[in-house]
């Protein structure tokens, strides 16, 4: 069974330090969600208010309908996979994962039964007589899954749980995770600081900086449709650009940038009593060729913003390839370039292009 | 005396690496043989020895000294020794545990601080120390001041030169000695083991009992090694404290080598009560290992 989250106007302080600011969020159940941002932006703190390891100062906390706010943790239908995996050094592989249901007085028939289960799910079975300190990080943090899911919780918490594995398990570790979760269909909460992590595995994602959700949606929309400038910098590449505004109707705007160049925005509607904003987009929407029909072919339809431009630096990366562009009315771009074939444009430093940018593809951004 | 082993430089040169090793321990053998070899070894000897009508020992082999060592009489207050040690150790674990968390668990400045002040007393002499406990605990001392002063009249207690009073010298000469292991376990506990354990549906009692005891046995375990061991030969406590109505073997041993002057019987007395150290030692030790084979 799993339940739905939900923090209503919840804010924490530490002494003069508020490290979650009035957040509310609805936690769907069954989902996967992800609370990204940097280290200290607070995404830590609201695990930790959810798991009951801290009190709100205020606003409260619901796990599926039922209010938690001040109930201890362990009396709470959560479990939490932790960052350091805290296995029980002094007990075995199987004393661990059977510790939360000897705490709840399961019977010992099914006691043996689910550990058994629980290690099968996480593929650890014979590992019963192992002490942590005798296995791989991989393995460790096998354990520490297997141990909060066999208490079969509501919500499974976890914090930055592929943080000390390297990069190869990690990506195997990600998908695993996604797996597992679809196969229990429990509600996972899930904290990282890795973009990539949150875009590979998350239903949803809620970018949190400095104690305030920045943005919540899928990774498609958080990708495609950043919501200020700095849900645009932490995930993925963007070019921000400053500009000023010409004309709004319903659909979009028309902008002028510092250097004079103008763009059609046609992403959003304009923010209402602005005058300036960032607009986003992203390296790999910026398209260049060196010939005009061919910068303008590769958009189908709708409008197209088009202008020259110099390269002035390019990076080979194999599969891509990574130019700093200036146009000719002084703004800089960066672009991002598939490699898809090697019949296909080579450009060079000081090469003179054409850049597309498509006017869905311009994101006008929200001020904080 | 396994210290030698673990003392050794890094080893770089096989050739010279064997003799500064040897320099290096030097100056600790030395210690070692003068003050603990050379002292068993004539304790031994003595224990086998004869005095005259003067006290003087008497070069020949005989068995008596030890034949009287197992003598009821002795067996009885090497019994009492045990059980006044073990109740020392066990109200220091019960006493010094709280304060040990307690400090483990405290903000970095507070914890140096509170550990300064577990340490303050060490800066006064032991004895000194024992004399003021004298002076609260006689019959017109500070305890008893305090305790007329009292509203509801509570009456006097003749507390000086009881067994109460010598369990009060040892449990507070000793439990720094339990507090400082112990302390170092908790310190070296990971909190998120407890958070952990919270997690999983454990109240603060199963968690103290599954989480926090397990994992802080090592600091338990050293503590009462370092306060069973001394406070079962001591002697002063039990001499000034208890009025030498209770005496314990290190009274014994300590009278023999001097009001009586049976140095022999003493030094019997006193290869007994190392034997019985040494057994208890290398039980404790097998239990240990048996417990990190199956670890």
């Amino acid at each position: 069974m799993s339940a739905k989250v939900e923090l209503c106007g919840v804010t924490k302080r530490f002494g003069a330090f508020e490290a979650v600011s009035e957040v509310s969020l609805e936690i769907a159940a069954g989902e996967f969600l992800t609370l990204l941002g940097p280290s200290g932006c607070g995404k830590t703190t609201l695990l930790r208010l959810i798991a009951g390891f801290e009190q709100p100062t205020s606003g409260t906390i619901w796990l599926g309908g039922v209010e938690v706010t001040h109930l201890p943790p362990y009396r709470r239908p959560v479990n939490q996979v932790f960052q350091s995996y805290a296995l029980f050094p002094h007990l075995s592989v199987w004393e661990n994962v059977a510790f939360g249901l000897r705490m709840q007085r399961v019977p010992a028939a099914e006691v043996t039964d689910r550990v058994r289960q629980a290690l099968e799910l996480v593929s650890l079975a014979g590992f019963d007589a192992r002490r942590p300190q005798e296995l791989s990080g991989g393995q460790k943090q096998r354990v520490a899954l297997a141990r909060a899911l066999v208490c079969r919780p509501q919500v499974l918490l976890l914090d930055e749980p592929l943080s000390a594995l390297d990069a190869k398990l990690r990506q195997a570790m990600q998908l695993e995770l996604k797996r597992l979760q679809r196969q229990v269909g429990i509600t996972f909460v899930y904290v990282t600081h890795d973009q990539e992590e949150a875009l590979t595995m998350s239903d949803r994602i809620a970018i949190v900086n400095r104690g305030r959700i920045e943005q919540f949606g899928s990774p498609h929309e958080i990708y495609h449709r950043p919501a200020t400038a700095f849900a645009a910098d932490f995930i993925g590449q963007a070019n921000l650009l400053d500009t000023r505004l010409i004309a709004a109707d319903g659909s979009g705007a028309r902008v002028r940038l510092a250097g004079g160049l103008e763009l059609v925005l046609r992403a959003a509607a304009w923010p209402a009593g602005v005058e300036t904003a960032l607009v986003s987009i992203r390296p790999e929407k910026v398209h260049v060729s060196k010939s005009k029909s061919r910068a303008q072919s590769t958009f189908a339809e709708g409008e197209t913003n088009m202008f020259e431009a110099r390269i002035e630096e390019e990076v080979f990366k194999g599969a891509t390839d990574h130019l700093i562009l200036a146009t000719v009315a002084g703004t800089r771009l960066s672009a991002v370039v598939a490699n898809e074939s090697a019949l296909g444009e080579i450009f060079h430093a000081g090469d003179r292009v054409f850049c597309g940018l498509h006017a869905d593809d311009l994101v006008v951004l929200r001020v904080n | 005396m396994t210290a030698g082993k673990e003392a050794g430089p890094p080893v770089t040169d096989r050739r010279t690496a064997g003799w500064r090793a040897w320099a290096l321990l030097a100056p600790m053998l030395a210690w070692l043989m003068l003050f603990i070899v050379v002292p068993t070894a004539v304790l031994l000897v003595y224990s086998f020895c004869e005095r005259d009508e003067l006290g003087r020992v008497v070069y020949t082999f005989t068995w008596d000294n030890y034949q009287r060592a197992f003598d009821p009489i002795y067996v009885r207050i090497f019994g009492r020794s045990i059980g006044y040690a073990t109740l020392t150790a066990a109200i220091c674990i019960v006493a010094g545990f709280p304060v040990a968390c307690y400090i483990g668990r405290a903000r970095e400045e507070l914890r140096d601080r509170l550990l300064l002040l577990v340490m303050v007393p060490f800066w006064t002499s032991f004895l000194i120390r024992t004399y003021a406990w004298i002076t609260i605990l006689k019959q017109e001392g500070l305890l008893n001041a305090v305790l007329r002063s009292l509203p509801f009249g509570a009456g006097p207690l003749d507390l000086l030169y009881t067994p109460v009073a010598v369990m009060i010298g040892l449990v507070y000469a000793y439990l720094p000695f339990m507090i400082l292991p112990i302390y170092g376990s908790v310190e070296k506990l990971d909190g998120a083991l407890i958070e952990a354990a919270h997690d999983l549906g454990a109240g603060p009692l199963r968690v103290f009992s599954s989480v926090i005891i397990p994992l802080t046995l090592p600091g338990i375990a050293a503590g009462t090694l370092l306060v069973f061991v001394p406070s079962i030969a001591m002697f002063a406590i039990t001499d000034l404290m208890g009025g030498a109505r209770v005496p314990l073997i290190g009274n014994v041993i300590q009278n023999q080598f001097t009001q009586a002057r049976d140095w022999p019987f003493g030094a019997a007395l006193g290869v007994v009560f190392m034997a019985l150290f040494a057994v208890t030692y290398w039980i404790l030790l097998r239990f240990r290992e048996r417990e990190e084979a199956a670890g």
